[in-house]
């Protein structure tokens, strides 16, 4: 008998003093729990993701389609950064005024090729609210997991404020599951030193967000 | 579960070995204490909380009910989405599984992301075994790696190291595994931080195999998803060709949408944060973004045991989140080393004696290291009755009786060592069915008070020890009640 049989049979013996119940699933979970906690305008849902973001150390930067390169420009210029990684379908007009040499994520590019890579720049698919977290799902203005999770330094743009929902649930709504999907809530952290948290481990330490106006 | 653990003395005897040690002490006292005030802050800010707890519940226990039927639906999402799906019926059959995928990549270094499943079944140490080396990556599992340690929680598996045991553990010993500790590391918690991304990025960049288990699989959708902190999760996740995740057959659930109400629980009971830093979620395979190959075992080991118990099941609910252990006072006092299994704490003292059975000296001891407050169950997310199946297992342990070892049906003896309180049992049960005799002795046992000891002589002699015999009164309540009328005379 196979492993797979045999954990199969262990699982329908074990359960053998259950009643039959065929209640689609649906209805077979109550979720009277809230989707999303509170009222607020799309301002103030927006500034909600700000103060959220802020609070788990992302640097928050608001501006306008017009100032976006500068802002970009400005920020890498700040790091020092020689060169930055750009996903295939990034906006060029983002970039357009940045100095770095722009590195385009290729699929032979080695990890190590990339950790020579200072920053990376990227939109994002969905940013939630309530709990300060942007997803990324692998789009062309994203590009692959790694080129977010090698370089120290990343940059990331939301459009706001159709890119924001308030919570979880209407964030899971928009997402499709095929995708590979990175959910991130502030620079890498962690709480393995006497539970307390600390900045800076292996992702990304400084996360900036750049909330852009449509 | 692993041999790790052989030969754990019972837990009274580990527990008052811990409690001597003040560092321990000490350090638990303050890591518990600072996470539970924070966790309860950051469940505060949920109004609905009741409300997600109790669809978590249901969550859990739907699948738990039907789960042949979503283990093979998400068999079939994974596979369909490009993944291989194996199955390990116990934790030889994992750990052989796993170093045969290893070996068939040519390599001979895996990277890991912290994962439960894989402490629980001893698999870096069946991996070494067949000369495979698996690097640690969460920087708790790190630190316990590095200083031969065990782990001690669920969540922070080095929680009784400080600061300054860390830096020295780091000192002493990163270079024999890779990159030394930067010269004149200190004891701050960002330098501890950095010195372990130093450490582990050349493991990360090289990996060709990773290994994870994971935190949640979606049945419908084939989706796997592990929550973290640090990004080594990603790293492991991400970059190497081959992915393989060892995951409980429990850790499912039906739908996407289940994901809206653990996403939002998990993360404030473990870490209290509204969110955790990084969260991964993937579908199979996708060209050209991630590993080429991903294998998923499926781990029962106990499981379904466990599953077949009708009050101890629930405890198949768990998502791992540890706010039981970081509340309990039992916990906080002995630490996690005292109850011998990768699963500390209230939900250990209940998961480690199902899934490995009662036959151990340490796993019988195990239901009886609480005090039975509850403040487990006010805590756990998914509304686990921790007391509830405490003081079931501990009748399983006194009176035996029919429980489900590796699949079959089979009856338990009484445990040996309880024969003093079986026989206590048996005299109260006679006593208070025979109203003359039980007038007669307590009417004996008020006269004689002045001459009963302050502790019980014999085999009562430990249960006395840790508590106050109490005073017998000079006259039985019910010769009062029939003196005074029931009190309606007035007279005293």
């Amino acid at each position: 008998m196979s492993a797979r049989e045999r954990i199969l049979g262990r699982v329908r013996r074990a359960l053998a003093d259950v009643p039959r119940d065929d209640t689609p699933y649906e209805r077979a979970v109550v979720r009277d729990y809230l989707r999303e906690h509170g009222e607020r305008t799309v301002e103030q849902t927006v500034d909600l993701l700000a103060e959220n973001l802020a609070d788990y150390r992302a640097v928050v930067h608001r501006t306008d389609f017009d100032e976006l390169p500068y802002l970009v420009m400005r920020l890498l210029a700040e790091r020092g950064s020689q060169y930055v990684l750009v996903p295939p379908g990034l906006p060029p007009e983002w970039m357009s005024a940045a100095d770095p040499t722009r590195i385009h994520d290729r699929a032979v590019s080695t990890p190590q090729e990339l950790d020579r890579v200072e920053s990376v720049v990227t939109g994002c698919a969905v940013a939630i609210a309530e709990t300060g977290t942007i997803v990324l799902d692998g789009s062309p203005d994203q590009g692959r997991r790694r080129i977010t999770l090698v370089p120290d330094h990343h940059i990331c743009v939301v459009r706001v404020p159709e890119q924001v929902v308030s919570s979880v649930p209407q964030a899971l709504e928009r997402l499709d599951p095929a995708r590979p999907l990175t959910w991130i809530s502030g620079p890498s952290a962690t709480s393995d030193i006497e539970l307390d948290r600390v900045e800076g481990v292996h992702g990304p330490r400084t996360l900036e967000v750049v909330l852009l106006p449509s | 579960m692993s041999g790790t653990f052989v030969g754990m003395p019972a837990f009274p005897e580990a527990a008052r070995e811990a409690v001597r040690d003040a560092t321990l002490r000490g350090n638990l006292r303050h890591a518990t204490h600072t996470i539970r005030a924070k966790r309860a802050k950051a469940v505060a800010e949920v109004p609905d909380w009741d409300r997600l707890r109790e669809a978590g519940k249901r969550i859990k226990d739907h699948t738990l009910l039907h789960l042949d039927r979503y283990l093979e639906q998400l068999e079939a999402s994974v596979t369909a989405a490009g993944g291989t799906v194996h199955w390990a019926a116990d934790a030889e059959e994992a750990n052989r599984i796993v170093a045969g995928l290893v070996k068939a990549t040519g390599e001979s270094e895996v990277v890991k992301v912290k994962s439960m499943a894989t402490q629980e079944i001893g698999l870096n140490e069946a991996l070494e075994a067949e000369g495979i080396r698996a690097y640690e990556t969460d920087l708790a599992e790190l630190i316990v790696q590095l200083g031969k340690d065990r782990p001690s929680h669920i969540l922070v598996p080095a929680i009784h190291r400080n600061r300054g045991e860390i830096r020295d553990i780091f000192r002493r010993e990163m270079g024999a595994w890779g990159r030394p500790a930067p010269d004149g590391l200190t004891d701050t918690p960002a330098e501890l931080a950095e010195a372990a991304r130093l450490h582990l990025r050349e493991k990360f960049l090289r990996a060709k195999v990773g290994i994870s288990g994971a935190n949640f699989m979606v049945a419908e959708t084939g989706t796997l998803v592990v929550v973290e902190s640090e990004g080594n999760g990603r790293m492991c996740l991400t970059l190497p060709e081959t992915l393989i995740s060892v995951v409980g057959i429990e850790k499912i659930v039906p739908t996407w949408r289940d994901l809206e109400v653990f996403l939002q629980t998990l993360p404030r009971s473990s870490t209290a944060e509204r969110m955790n830093p990084y969260t991964s979620m993937w579908t199979g395979t996708t060209d050209g973004d991630g590993p080429r190959a991903f294998h998923l075992v499926l781990l029962d080991n106990g499981r379904t045991d466990t599953l077949a118990d009708e009050v101890g099941r629930q405890a198949l609910r768990c998502i791992r989140c540890s706010a039981c252990l970081n509340v309990c006072p039992v916990y906080e006092r002995a630490g996690g080393h005292a109850y011998g299994s990768v699963y500390p704490g209230p939900i250990g003292a209940i998961l480690s004696p199902q899934l490995r059975g009662t036959g151990s000296e340490i796993d019988a001891s195990l239901p009886y290291a609480s005090s039975l407050c509850g403040a487990c169950y006010e805590v756990c997310p998914v509304a686990i009755d921790i007391p509830e199946v405490l003081v079931h297992l501990r009748e399983r342990v006194v009176e035996g009786g029919q429980v489900t070892s590796r699949g079959d049906k089979v009856v338990l003896k009484p445990a040996k060592g309880h024969a003093a309180e079986r026989a206590a049992m048996r005299a109260a049960r006679w006593a208070f069915s025979h109203p003359g005799a039980l007038r007669t002795g307590q009417r004996l046992a008020s006269r004689t008070r002045r001459l009963h000891p302050r502790t019980l002589p014999g085999p009562g002699r430990a249960w006395s020890g840790t508590r106050d015999l109490p005073e017998v009164p000079a006259e039985p309540f019910r010769d009062w009640w029939r003196r005074t009328d029931g009190g309606k005379d007035g007279v005293k």
